[in-house]
């Protein structure tokens, strides 16, 4: 293999047929195929180290259209691999120098992949967001800041008063949403196999007016989705405090990393 | 999403784009290679993502009174 070639790796799955990808191009345009080891199948393909290596992928990361077009095409592998049976995705910006490190890693993280291949067969990941529901403000916006050096002139103090009750008004509103939130991952976690919360996406990112309180990932059985979406209908009328969005299927991506509780305890 | 909500829910591609990133980027490492993106990689890629968005952003929404993002 060429120097500056190397080998991104899109999903880890245990049988594979390699035909299944036949023709199919990974995220830098090459030719999917698989390496197999331990009973374990990678879906790979190669990728230009002058691109994809560290510092290139590093500096390229910061460039919106071309991360937007590398998660795509990773993502459109992953979840076309996802179709034919469990898969362990791979974080974005996995690679390896050649066909001996693939082997090598399945070799020696078998036990984690079979943990998790069995964890998530036949089931799909649902993500779930809630938002503040942004409300009448409490109070007008004073037209004006007060002046510097005002001291206790009562303008100043009448601003702070309502800057104070404004505030209050946000923060209660706050507050039953958090816990409005707290309630619906609880509920969601009871119909999935498993839950986790991702951090809240920034409101210039998430393009919510309101605040986002829960981006929850539930991995729930094939079987069960309709049921789970039809919940999450259901909270959406019983918390008004909050907007639900639901967004899904997923591959299993939340529910494929080892827990570093379960690290540490090995 | 008051009534009818069917699983497959559609939401607007730039918004779905950052679930995406979400998930492809979730955090723990399970697999290393020899090119691995680390937290502070992708803690990286969010703050640029976050200025990017800032600076290209037409209408920025109005801050609310009192609300703090939670982060």
């Amino acid at each position: 293999m060429a120097d500056d070639v190397g080998l991104w790796l899109h999903a880890v799955t245990r049988e594979f047929d390699p035909a299944s990808v036949a023709g199919l191009t990974g995220v830098g345009g090459g030719l999917l195929r698989v390496v197999a080891a331990a009973g374990l199948t990678a879906v790979v393909s190669p990728v230009d180290l002058n691109e994809f290596g560290a510092e290139p992928l590093r500096r390229n990361l910061e460039d919106l259209a071309w991360l937007e077009r590398v998660a795509r095409a990773h993502h459109g592998v992953v979840d076309a691999a996802a179709r034919l049976g469990p898969v362990v995705p791979a974080r974005l910006g996995t690679v390896y120098l050649d066909d001996t490190r693939v082997r090598a890693m399945l070799t020696e993280r078998r036990a984690d992949f079979v943990t998790v291949l069995q964890r998530i067969a036949g089931r799909t990941e649902w993500g779930v967001k809630a938002y503040t529901v942004p409300g009448l403000p409490a109070t007008a916006e004073p037209s004006q800041a007060p002046a510097a050096g005002s001291g206790r002139s009562g303008a100043g103090t009448a601003y702070l008063r309502r800057r104070r009750a404004a505030l209050s008004a946000g923060e209660q509103r706050q507050q039953a949403a958090l816990d409005s939130a707290e309630e619906v991952h609880a509920v969601l976690g009871g119909c999935a196999e498993a839950a986790r919360r991702h951090p809240p996406q920034d409101r210039s990112l998430s393009g919510e007016p309101g605040l986002m309180v829960l981006n929850g990932a539930y991995l729930v059985d094939s079987a069960r989705a309709e049921r789970f979406g039809e919940t999450v209908a259901a909270l959406a009328d019983r918390f008004p405090a909050i907007r639900l969005q639901l967004t899904g299927p997923w591959p299993p991506y939340s529910f494929t990393t080892i827990d570093e509780e379960e690290e540490a305890s090995r | 999403m008051t009534s009818g909500t069917r699983p497959a829910a559609l939401v607007p591609e730039r918004y779905a784009f950052v679930d995406l990133l979400d998930r492809v980027l979730a955090t723990g490492v399970v697999i290393t290679g020899e090119v691995t993106l680390s937290i502070a990689d992708v803690d990286l890629v969010y703050i640029s993502l976050r200025a990017l968005v800032a600076s290209t952003a037409t209408v920025a929404a109005p801050p609310l009174d009192g609300e703090t993002e939670p982060r």
